[in-house]
């Protein structure tokens, strides 16, 4: 099939269930009760809720929501840091959840790398062992770590700093040096997971200019999460909205904006527009 | 009263264990105890036939390696010249070579089993009440029984000691693991890092001030033991004290125990700096 070999990630009807009674919550869901009920009889939090959707490759693809509908779990489950209650999820075709420990580990090293909300950086090393890490995990030369990492680290415009330590730097100095390591991965996709909120408004649009900058040479396939409709209008190719773990629309920021598909997306828009 | 018909002893069922335990196993401690009291004897020979300026010197040396300030490094070394000043230099090796082997015993055991109650609820579940007994009990409770299996002198005194002064460093080993960042942790893991890159690239580094932390208590506790350990005819600062107060010498007891409040101060400061240091960095 073509449009199968053209997704680069591919999730079919995932459910994550959190808490011990999950197969209980499972079948309750089935029968069509909603999170809070699950939640009252079996005590279980439903994470993400009979979600399918496919990511092109060399998209940026935005998944949005408020807190709590499940789009940080969600993002956890391409690289199986969090894995499914039940469902399949597809990358390059291949089943992810098939890997074993060592499959797995050699898939994150190579093919799938992530940018963390609070950076995620190790604070006892370098900004340059901290880019070079990934590299490192994976067994590479000492040559090769210094020379890829001192190449990202001037392509996020971090000249300078290699030897500083992540305490010395600012947020967006720091998150620089997150982007950095992922991308020094040189891995197909990469995951970002609120990766500008934690940064004040000025730094997150010079981060987002520079990210769709890259984007432009690198052509990565670019999953997003974000709470902010303006931040993904301004980088998505696509936008998936989510609400309590249900996909609630998927589409284009130009069909997102002109025809949302519930009140809870014309929420959003309706607030966008007033503010701006 | 509390009614006869509802009481019960494990006392004979106890006592009965540890004899077979005596008669059957009673080669193999006493392999033990030969192995441990060489070390200990060889340690002990080595720092007493060090000549004192040379031990000052290599004190001195560490002391201004870890705090990196000249009155701390003084201060160190004047108040071990004292203990010398007052003719205990001897006693203060034989105590000091006790305690390392304490606590290189102690560190040995206390760190991985730190390191596997990090890593699993379920033991840290039957560890933490475990460590508490082990803080809790009189020590002259298990010193009978550690005395039938090897016999009076030092080796019993290690056992003591490394039974008190373990716990608090697995408790910190457990913490400072426990501690690291949650998001950090899921970091390397998104990056591929297996269990070893975790542990000796992360997570080991960023515990190193409460692990520091907890050999410092651990050296703590290994001192406060010297004087129980002293009653089971381990040498050393202790005896003093005891001697002091079975024939009434209050002089001389206390120089004895200012002796030991000396070395413990002298090895509190060094272990604590040396947490300090690293901690720094790692802010």
């Amino acid at each position: 099939m073509s449009t199968a070999a053209m997704n680069k990630i591919e999730v079919k009807n995932v459910f994550k269930i959190f808490g011990e009674r999950s197969a209980e919550a499972l079948k309750l869901i089935g029968e069509s009760h909603s999170k809070e009920q699950v939640l009252a009889k079996t005590g279980c939090v439903v994470g993400v809720n009979d979600l399918s959707l496919s990511i092109g490759a060399g998209e940026i693809f935005v998944i949005m929501g408020l807190s709590g509908s499940g789009k940080s779990t969600l993002v956890r489950h391409f690289n199986r840091l969090i894995d499914p209650t039940s469902g399949a999820i597809l990358v390059d075709g291949e089943d992810i959840l098939q890997y074993d420990m060592e499959a797995l580990r050699q898939f994150r090293r190579r093919k799938i790398s992530m940018v963390f909300q609070s950076f995620g950086l190790l604070p006892h090393k370098t900004v340059l062992e901290n880019v070079a890490y990934g590299l490192k995990v994976r067994g590479e030369s000492k040559q090769l770590c210094a020379e890829r990492a001192q190449h990202w680290i001037t392509t996020v415009g971090l000249k300078g700093y290699e030897k500083s330590y992540p305490h010395q730097l600012s947020g967006g100095m720091r998150q620089r040096v997150g982007l950095a390591r992922a991308l020094a991965a040189d891995t197909d996709i990469i995951l970002m997971d609120e990766a500008f909120s934690a940064l004040d408004p000025l730094i997150r649009a010079e981060m987002q200019d520079q990210l769709l900058e890259l984007q432009k040479t690198l052509n990565k396939t670019i999953v997003f999460i974000t709470h902010d409709l303006d931040e993904a209008v301004r980088i998505g190719n696509r936008i998936a909205i989510l609400k309590d773990g249900r996909l609630i629309q998927v589409g284009t920021p130009r069909e997102i904006l002109h025809s949302p598909a519930d009140e809870y997306v014309d929420r959003f828009v309706q607030r966008r527009a007033a503010t701006v | 009263m509390f009614p006869e018909k509802f009481t019960f002893s494990i006392a004979d069922w106890v006592n009965g264990w540890v004899d077979a335990l005596v008669t059957n196993y009673g080669d193999v401690f006493r392999q033990i105890s030969d192995t441990l009291l060489w070390a200990i004897v060889n340690l002990e020979g080595l720092l007493r036939a060090t000549p004192w300026w040379l031990m000052l010197a290599i004190v001195a040396g560490i002391a201004w390696h870890a705090t990196r300030r000249a009155l701390p490094t003084l201060v160190i070394v004047g108040l071990l010249f004292l203990v010398g000043a007052v003719g205990l230099w001897d006693k203060l090796m034989q105590t000091l070579a006790l305690m390392l082997v304490a606590t290189l015993i102690s560190v040995l055991i206390g760190i991985p089993l730190g390191i596997l109650s990090a890593r699993s609820d379920r033991l840290r579940s039957i560890l933490m009440p475990l460590l508490d007994i082990m803080q809790t009990m009189p020590s002259f409770v298990y010193l009978i029984p550690v005395l039938m299996l090897f016999g009076l002198g030092k080796v019993p005194a290690i056992f003591a000691t490394v039974i008190y002064a373990a716990p608090p460093l697995i408790r910190l080993t457990d913490l400072g693991i426990r501690q690291v960042d949650g998001e950090v942790m899921e970091a390397i893991n998104a990056f591929g890092a297996n269990r070893w890159q975790q542990l000796f690239g992360v997570q080991l580094p960023l515990a190193l001030p409460s692990i520091m932390a907890g050999i410092n208590q651990t050296t703590m506790m290994a001192l406060s033991m010297v004087v129980i350990a002293s009653m089971i005819g381990a040498r050393g600062l202790g005896e003093d004290v005891l001697v002091g107060i079975q024939t009434l010498n209050v002089g001389r007891g206390l120089e004895a125990g200012l002796a030991i409040v000396i070395l413990a101060v002298v090895i509190d400061r060094i272990t604590q700096a040396y947490g300090r240091a690293r901690h720094e960095v790692s802010k």
